[in-house]
């Protein structure tokens, strides 16, 4: 049988959530953690389509679409945002960026 | 067992992609181990049999907004990031805790999962399935989110625009009177709406 069990596939779902995570709280550039959140997005994502797979449901495929359409979104504004940031402190690191309005 | 291998292929690019990600102290090497990552889980999901997502994945994720984080790095000229006392608190208590968590995740899912197995291609997500749903179960949501692509492109135009630039905004309004004799004269000079604007 040509089969593999679907929590292989939620057990790497889940490491790479945490990879995201780990990248959330570690790294110090603002456009790093940025990615982090896409790496979290990507994680969701994986789980979303495994269990569409074992449930033989479209559904969690769809909603896999919906999510990818809403992080395009996200990032184009977040990295507006980030331009933004960069234009009134000259720098990229979030520990430098405490105060909301200068 | 050639879909085991293809799994754990793809799945250990993954994985060395997102380490490399946090490894990595320049934000281009993290952008560019990402697009890795990204199109390593294209390859999942075609194991999976969701071909409209792994395609969607390709073309939006690694496309994209990958090019759209690469340009901003570039834009922005990020350099390496340096660490201030506020991080190495962030890593002792959090690097420990996120482990913990990812370790109690992996334990129960494979001993005590009671998940299904799956085959290749034993779920049709070919783009005709996909549209189908898309177009008759899911058809507002479907164009609400074009709504929300319209606001974002608008939102990021605002955002990333110079403050001066919308600050002179006001300034162009009385612009149109001299426009159009300008306009019969040299085409050519008013079309480039920024270079007169900045010779004013």
């Amino acid at each position: 049988m040509d089969t593999i069990p679907v929590s292989y596939y939620l057990v790497l779902s889940g490491l790479l959530f945490t990879c995201g995570v780990l990248g959330f709280l570690i790294k110090r550039n603002i456009i790093t953690i940025f990615m982090s959140i896409e790496l979290m997005l990507n994680g969701v994502n994986l789980a979303f389509v495994a269990f569409a797979a074992q449930w033989h449901s479209l559904s969690g495929q769809i909603f896999v679409f919906f999510v990818m359409v809403v992080a395009a979104a996200e990032a184009t504004v977040g990295l507006a945002i980030i331009i933004a940031v960069y234009r009134t402190r000259q720098t990229l690191n979030v520990d430098q960026v405490n105060l909301l309005k200068l | 067992m050639f879909h085991i291998i293809l799994f754990f292929f793809f799945g250990a690019i993954c994985m060395a992609g997102a380490i490399n990600l946090l490894v990595q102290s320049h934000p281009i090497n993290s952008a560019l181990s990402l697009i890795t990552v990204m199109a390593a889980l294209a390859g999942e999901y075609l194991l999976l049999g969701a071909e409209f997502v792994a395609a969607v994945q390709v073309i939006v994720y690694a496309g994209a907004v990958m090019v759209l984080f690469v340009i901003t790095i570039m834009l922005l000229n990020a350099g390496k990031e340096e660490h201030t006392k506020g991080s190495r608190v962030a890593i002792l208590i959090g690097v420990p805790g996120v482990l913990i968590a990812a370790v109690l995740v992996t334990w129960t899912l494979v001993s005590r999962g009671q998940t299904g197995s799956v085959a290749i291609g034993a779920l049709p997500g070919s783009p005709q399935e996909i549209a189908r749903l898309l177009f008759h179960e899911f058809l507002l949501p479907f164009e609400v989110t074009s709504v929300l692509i319209l606001i974002a492109i608008m939102g990021a135009v605002v955002l990333a625009s110079r403050p001066e630039a919308i600050a002179h905004h006001p300034a162009k309004a009385d612009q149109p009177d001299s426009a159009p004799s300008k306009r019969k004269d040299a085409p050519q000079l008013v079309a480039s709406g920024v270079g007169s604007g900045k010779e004013r």
